[in-house]
């Protein structure tokens, strides 16, 4: 065999093992049956009283942001369905790796014949498309029968909210690998949690769309990388994003994807040497 | 029984007193880790408010309320909520110990076993959101200019005193649903977490059919927006007598009620699965 055969066969056979870790994980959410159920539950019910203060900000300020009063409501019921798959909470795998730091089995993960980063990946991919499909659809269908919603008919603008989903998951994968890798330094990355949960929350327009942020603040919010998670994939669902916009949103997201990637890479690669120093 | 109620509860008082003084002692090792999470907390729960800021630089009123009379509202929500989940909140937790089977532990030793549910892991981290919430209730009152005749000075107290028990007995209620449906514990967010929100904002932007809801359903309602009408001198969009809003503490002690028939029936039907 030669040497081109032979990587080739190795990377198909990565293809096909990331392809399973993700099933995996898609599966092992799938069990948590009453718990997604309670979830979606709750997203609607915050989704509900949400609607009902946005309503009443646009009913005082119709147009704010460049918003209409159906589109900030259907805001809300975008960014709920989308609060639980791209993680804005954190979560997800950050679980299961705080989980193997405090047994020490992450040692272990880094000596694997699998790429730790993109085992992760994978797993986080396969739990946000179970996410999406369960915790997403319940409230968009609840708000959409409930509320005046718009959302779109063409399935064109279906296919890029997907793609930008998929973008803004990796963009949030790479943030939370990022707090994850502080625990070989922090020993537990609790803390760079809690406050990556607030700037989250707040820089990826969960709370606010980023058009209502005043001056400066909103400038700078646009720019960083939470705007990746919430902000982008509602205004391409939204169809604010079209044409060139669109283009832009999505090479948005895929440019943090990418650096946040690479810098994990990075920083893995000096744990992993910190994790031979300690055990040699 | 030889024991008089009195004693039970001042047992019962005592035994969440010592389950918390340890988790105190044992949290208070670690200082800095400590004032790190509680000064994360005070932020987390302040951004609910710096988005009320932030719509109010577009708006002067939201459903005919000014910013300092929505920061009465957060406030004494927040309190309520605060001061129930630092005294009780930890029983949220109950699910998972059924699941793991350490429930039983908790039944066999010789103390309430809801008054050590509650102050299991007690926190005073958890002081974040009542300190940040009792700020801007404080906030509130300096730009309000309250007249305060007597009937309003009985009426704060009363209702962060009855708002505290109404959330109380939501955490118990809900942790009641969790010997039956152990995974509830995010059904009871909405209505914590999600009622503590929704009190944060004028009831008059609420469709009137949910507002009734928090006055004869869940009667979250009770906790600030029913008082707060008649100490902010707002008219009720419901209509509601004014009794109405004098009744939180009647309000409460129907909820203590129902609260302790929810936690004996659900303690009543359990049955430990032997690890």
């Amino acid at each position: 065999m030669t040497l081109t055969a032979q990587l080739r066969q190795v990377e198909g056979g990565s293809a096909q093992l990331y392809l399973a870790v993700a099933g995996g994980a898609f599966r092992r959410y799938s069990t948590y049956r009453a718990a997604t159920l309670a979830g979606a539950f709750t997203n609607t019910v915050f989704g509900c009283i949400l609607a009902y203060t946005f309503l009443a900000l646009w009913q005082a300020r119709p147009g704010l942001g460049g918003y209409d009063a159906q589109q900030a409501v259907s805001y809300i019921w975008i960014s709920q369905a989308l609060l639980v798959t791209v993680a804005v909470w954190g979560g997800g795998f950050q679980d299961d790796v705080q989980d193997r730091f405090r047994t020490g089995d992450i040692a272990v993960d880094l000596y694997r014949p699998v790429d730790f980063q993109g085992w992760w990946l994978a797993t986080d991919l396969g739990r946000a498309a179970f996410h999406l499909i369960t915790r997403g659809a319940v409230p968009t269908v609840f708000g959409a029968l409930v509320f005046d919603t718009r959302l779109p008919a063409d399935p064109a603008v279906w296919a890029a909210f997907l793609l930008s989903v998929l973008l803004a998951v990796v963009v949030s994968f790479g943030l939370r690998f990022l707090v994850s890798l502080t625990g070989f330094w922090l020993h537990d990355s609790e803390g760079v949690r809690a406050v990556m949960l607030v700037v989250s929350m707040f820089f990826s327009g969960m709370l606010l769309p980023l058009a209502l942020f005043p001056g400066w603040l909103g400038r700078i919010a646009v720019e960083l990388p939470w705007a990746a998670l919430i902000s982008v994939p509602t205004d391409v669902l939204l169809e604010r994003r079209t044409g060139g916009a669109l283009v832009a949103g999505l090479a948005f997201q895929a440019g943090w994807a990418v650096l946040l990637l690479a810098a994990g890479r990075g920083v893995q690669l000096l744990a992993t040497r910190k994790v031979v120093v300690q055990g040699g | 029984m030889a024991e008089t109620a009195l004693e039970r509860t001042g047992w019962a008082l005592r035994s969440w007193w010592l389950v918390a003084a340890m988790w105190t002692r044992s949290i208070m090792a670690y200082r800095v880790s400590f004032t790190l999470m509680l000064l994360a907390n005070i932020a987390t729960n302040s951004l609910d408010f710096v988005v009320l800021v932030l719509m109010f630089r577009h708006t002067d009123t939201l459903g005919g309320w000014t910013l300092p009379e929505l920061a009465f509202l957060y406030g004494t929500s927040g309190l309520a909520l605060g001061m129930a989940n630092l005294l009780v909140g930890s029983i949220d937790a109950l699910g998972q110990r059924i699941r793991a089977g350490t429930l039983d532990i908790v039944l066999i030793r010789p103390a309430p076993a809801l008054a050590q549910l509650c102050a299991e892991r007690f926190s005073l981290r958890r002081l974040g959101r009542p300190l940040q919430a009792g700020a801007l209730l404080l906030w509130s009152l300096s730009e309000l200019s309250v007249h305060w005749t007597p009937d309003r000075l009985v009426l704060l107290p009363m209702m962060l005193i009855s708002g505290t028990v109404i959330f109380s007995c939501v955490f118990i209620g809900g942790a009641s649903v969790q010997f039956w449906w152990d995974e509830a514990k995010e059904l009871q967010n909405s209505f914590t977490y999600g009622g503590a929100t929704m009190l944060q904002y004028p009831p008059t932007i609420f469709a009137k059919e949910l507002v009734a809801g928090t006055v004869f359903g869940l009667p979250l309602a009770f906790v600030n927006w029913l008082p707060a009408l008649r100490i902010l001198d707002k008219p009720d969009p419901l209509g509601l007598p004014a009794a109405f809003q004098f009744a939180s503490p009647i309000a409460a002690a129907l909820c203590v009620a129902a609260a302790a028939l929810a936690w004996r029936a659900g303690l009543r039907a359990y049955r430990g699965t032997g690890n």
